[in-house]
């Protein structure tokens, strides 16, 4: 059993791969061992790990019903026999609910990514590579939606639309895009000066080959940081909102709802509130630890 | 050449520079290093990248980074041992009585501040008293001993105004007019034009006389060494691998030595091919050969 | 081959225009390897990027093979002129494996049979096939450098552009790259224009050689006249003298230059 292990490693790690997918794997584990010789990065790791684990078996490791109300087992304190975390004021399970909403605080977040990125990213890229009126024209429009502040803009929606999930994740993520595109174009107007894209030119490459199979795929990283680092921002922005009833709506387990309705019995019952916002807060520093052990990880110093 | 029979200015025995990777294993940089240099002497040291020559130079003047672990058997400046000083003490001395020039002006000047008052920092440590009229009296001296044709408007300049060369002579006015003992110069003409590096060596040469400076000059380029200085240490791999007189060097008895000496194009009469250096895997073992 | 004449190539500044190069003519033969030399700022390398089609031309006019250089280039151009450039860093891109950077030319120019043209092209460059699919932070810059003339070969130019090939790396790698590209020169019969600031690299490979000073060429010759300083110029006489090494004042007993340089001040 010792040598198979053992074998992979040296294939891995070997400094004469045979094919292309021997090299990107063998980039993939430097970068790994890279990233788990931070302790800090691997713990904020092994945070989000468990995270998507318990939002994905949600529905099978919840020990109650999130929704239903047992009035006489109100407020009872974390450490009840069949309550782990304790109830809140309608004698909901706390740790049930906090299953549940851990699923609505990771989809709202990866929804907002996942909508973000890419158009921060082409965006960017796009008005770094061509310049002239192209960059002119696409900053602009990015500077108007870098003058929208977050929660001003979430409240005009649910005025507008009403309250709910989407609007809330349609409202940040109109005020998220800008920044990933005033990075890319940072980034692409960098790269747009190196040797290789001359040589790509001479080879006559077209423009577009150039923008999508060279620059893109080099801004990917520092985007990919950025966005580990803002997800903190974005869980914190999408608590906020739901601490302002603009988020999900009751009787939803979202985590900033929870923090909002224990504020009133804060004083006698202190976990209702404490507990879902000690969550919001994990949550956050893992990302952060995340985003920095990737930074590390995909510094150029290092070949990243 | 003046050379001082009672103390050696500057004195290391194997010093030992290395570094700790990400997965806990110590790469040695410099292994064993040795050298001897007396007052008002011009020692080269020459090696390609990765020779660990520049962070001889660094360990002497105690800048090398913070991760690197440093250690020597003696590592002496003028009788006193450099390791067993107190920062502070270190820190005055080199400030004093050490100097270094960089390779690239652009990087090694500050770019925020106007050459005087970079040079005002610079001589504020060795004449704390001066004033305002006899400091900027002083600076414009300076510049003009490195022969800048305008030193009023080249110290009211910033350093990216300046080209490559003015901004070497500019490096040589800070940290050499006013006199040290020692000078480290770490490849100070690599990134200047041909005709430029010639005048700035030049101007190197006359403050040094002047002074009676000792000079460790850093260089991967060994007939500009040759050229310059008054003995040659060769290093490969973090080891010195050859010492001898600058003039001895054509009878070098090292095969790495022979072979950068063969490996540079000669003008005239070059080879039909030239001699490529085969790396001997012993010479990563050896002990310094003396030559001289 | 190439028919360079009075060209001028100015590049818009904020404060009205620079000229990079100015009324520039020279002539090379086919299969002969031209040089240029000069200090940094002299414009050698502008000359290279125009001959590329990379720079904008104000006035003059430049014909390499068939090929008139004005507005359009085509694709057939691309395929006989390439170019090698100094910083082997930068060349070569970071998530590219090599055998990726050697197959974009080929998919690029719809040219068949990569697989095997890849490794051709590695062997001739002196790299085996163990460096097929390393990524270029894990190769050394002599490797980095062969990689990129491997790069340039493998589109089997006509005319082979170097830009300062050698000048960021160590002595004893800038020997075997330059053997390396003798030996290219002559068995593949290239027409190449190199470009640098050494006077001894451009003598140990070139026929002819311009030396050139802010933008313009002072000086026109065959090697041979650099060699024996038959030189008009006192430009170029400066140059040789420098290339020969420091020379210290007499009255310190040392030599001067030990690669047979002149020592006449």
């Amino acid at each position: 059993m010792n040598t198979g292990p053992r074998r992979w490693k040296d294939w891995l790690l070997s400094d004469t791969p045979a094919s292309r997918r021997q090299a990107a794997l063998g980039l993939a584990y430097r970068r790994w061992r890279r990233f788990a010789g931070n302790p800090l990065s691997v713990f904020g790791f092994v945070i989000l790990a468990l995270l998507i684990i318990v939002a994905a078996s949600g529905p099978l490791i919840a020990p109650h019903d999130p929704l239903q109300q047992v009035l006489s087992d109100r407020l009872l304190p974390p450490g009840s026999p069949s309550h782990w975390f304790g109830t809140d004021q309608l004698g909901r399970d706390i740790l049930s609910r906090l299953i549940y909403g851990s699923r609505l605080t990771l989809s709202i977040a990866i929804l907002v990514v996942v909508i973000v990125v890419p158009i921060g990213l082409l965006i960017g890229t796009t008005a770094g590579f061509f310049g002239g009126w192209v960059d002119n024209v696409l900053m602009r429009i990015t500077d108007v939606a870098l003058a929208f502040p977050k929660i001003v803009l979430a409240l005009a929606f649910a005025a507008a639309l009403g309250p709910g999930v989407i609007n809330a994740v349609i409202a940040i993520s109109i005020t998220a895009w800008p920044a990933y595109a005033r990075l890319a174009r940072a980034e692409t107007l960098r790269l747009v000066q190196a040797d290789f894209i001359h040589v790509a030119r001479l080879q006559g490459a077209s423009q577009m080959r150039i923008l999508l199979r060279y620059i893109v795929p080099l801004c990917t990283s520092s985007v990919i940081v950025r966005a580990t680092l803002d997800m903190a921002g974005i869980i914190l922005t999408v608590a906020g909102l739901g601490f302002l009833g603009l988020g999900a709506q009751p009787p939803s387990p979202e985590w900033g709802f929870m923090v909002a309705s224990g504020r009133n019995v804060l004083l006698d019952s202190w976990w209702v509130a404490t507990i879902p916002g000690f969550a919001i807060l994990l949550v956050s520093l893992a990302f952060n630890l995340l985003g920095d052990g990737l930074r590390d990880v995909f510094d150029p110093r290092h070949g990243g | 050449m003046p050379t001082d029979m009672t103390q050696p200015l500057c004195e290391i025995d194997e010093l030992r520079i290395g570094f700790r990777g990400h997965d806990g294993e110590l790469t040695d940089a410099v292994r064993g290093l040795s050298l001897t240099l007396h007052r008002g002497e011009r020692l080269g040291i020459v090696g390609e990248s990765g020779s660990g020559k520049t962070l001889t130079g660094r360990a002497l003047l105690g800048l090398l980074p913070p991760d690197a672990l440093c250690q020597a058997k003696t590592m002496k400046f003028d009788g006193q041992d450099l390791l067993a000083m107190s920062a502070r003490k270190r820190r005055q001395l080199c400030g004093r009585q050490m100097s270094m020039i960089l390779q690239d002006p652009k990087y090694s000047l500050n770019p925020v501040m106007t050459v005087a008052q970079q040079m005002r920092e610079a001589f504020h440590l060795h004449s704390p008293k001066l004033g305002r009229r006899e400091m900027r009296d002083k600076i414009i001296a300076a510049l003009a001993a490195v022969h800048v044709r305008d030193p009023e408007r080249v110290a009211d300049a910033y350093p990216h105004e300046l080209s490559g060369g003015m901004g070497q002579r500019v490096m040589i006015a800070m940290m050499v007019s006013s006199g040290p003992r020692l000078l480290v110069a770490d490849e100070p003409t690599s990134a200047l034009d041909v005709l430029v590096s010639m005048q700035v060596l030049r101007i190197l040469d006359e403050m040094i006389e002047k002074h009676d400076t000792g000079l460790i000059f850093i260089s991967h380029d060994l007939p500009l060494v040759m050229s310059f200085c008054d003995r040659v240490v060769v290093m490969y791999a973090g080891r010195v691998v050859e010492t001898c007189a600058a003039r001895d060097l054509v009878h070098a008895q090292h095969p790495y030595t022979r072979g950068l000496l063969a490996a540079n194009p000669p003008l005239i009469d070059p080879p039909d091919e030239l001699p490529v250096l085969k790396r001997d895997a012993a010479w990563l073992a050896e002990s310094t050969g003396e030559s001289a | 081959m190439i028919d360079v004449s009075a060209l001028t190539v100015r590049f818009r500044t904020k404060t009205g225009h620079v000229d990079a190069v100015r009324e520039a003519s020279f002539h090379v033969d086919e299969g002969e390897v031209f040089g240029l030399v000069g200090e940094s700022g002299s414009g050698k390398s502008t000359i290279l990027r125009a001959l590329s089609g990379l720079a904008p031309i104000a006035s003059g006019h430049m014909k390499i093979g068939s090929h008139v250089l004005g507005e359009k280039v085509p694709r057939a151009f691309r395929r006989d002129v390439q170019m090698v450039f100094q910083d082997p860093y930068g060349s070569l891109h970071p998530r590219f494996t090599v055998d990726q950077t050697l197959r974009e030319p080929l998919t690029i120019n719809g040219i068949d049979r990569q697989d095997e043209r890849i490794v051709d092209a590695l062997g001739e460059v002196g790299l085996g096939p163990a460096y097929r699919f390393r990524y270029p932070h894990q190769l050394s810059g002599g490797q980095r450098q062969r990689v990129a003339i491997a790069r340039a070969l493998i589109v089997e130019p006509r005319v082979l552009l170097l830009d300062e090939p050698t000048s960021a790396l160590d002595v004893s790698v800038q020997a075997e790259i330059l053997n390396l590209l003798r030996r290219l020169h002559r068995e593949r019969r290239l027409t190449m224009v190199l470009v640098s600031h050494n006077l001894a690299v451009v003598g140990f490979f070139c026929q002819r050689v311009a030396v050139m000073r802010n933008g313009e060429i002072v000086e026109q010759c065959d090697i041979a006249s650099i060699r024996a300083q038959r030189v008009e110029h006192e430009y170029t006489r400066s140059l040789l003298t420098a290339t020969g090494g420091y020379q210290r004042e007499p009255s310190y007993a040392s030599h001067s230059g030990a690669n047979g340089g002149v020592t006449k001040r």
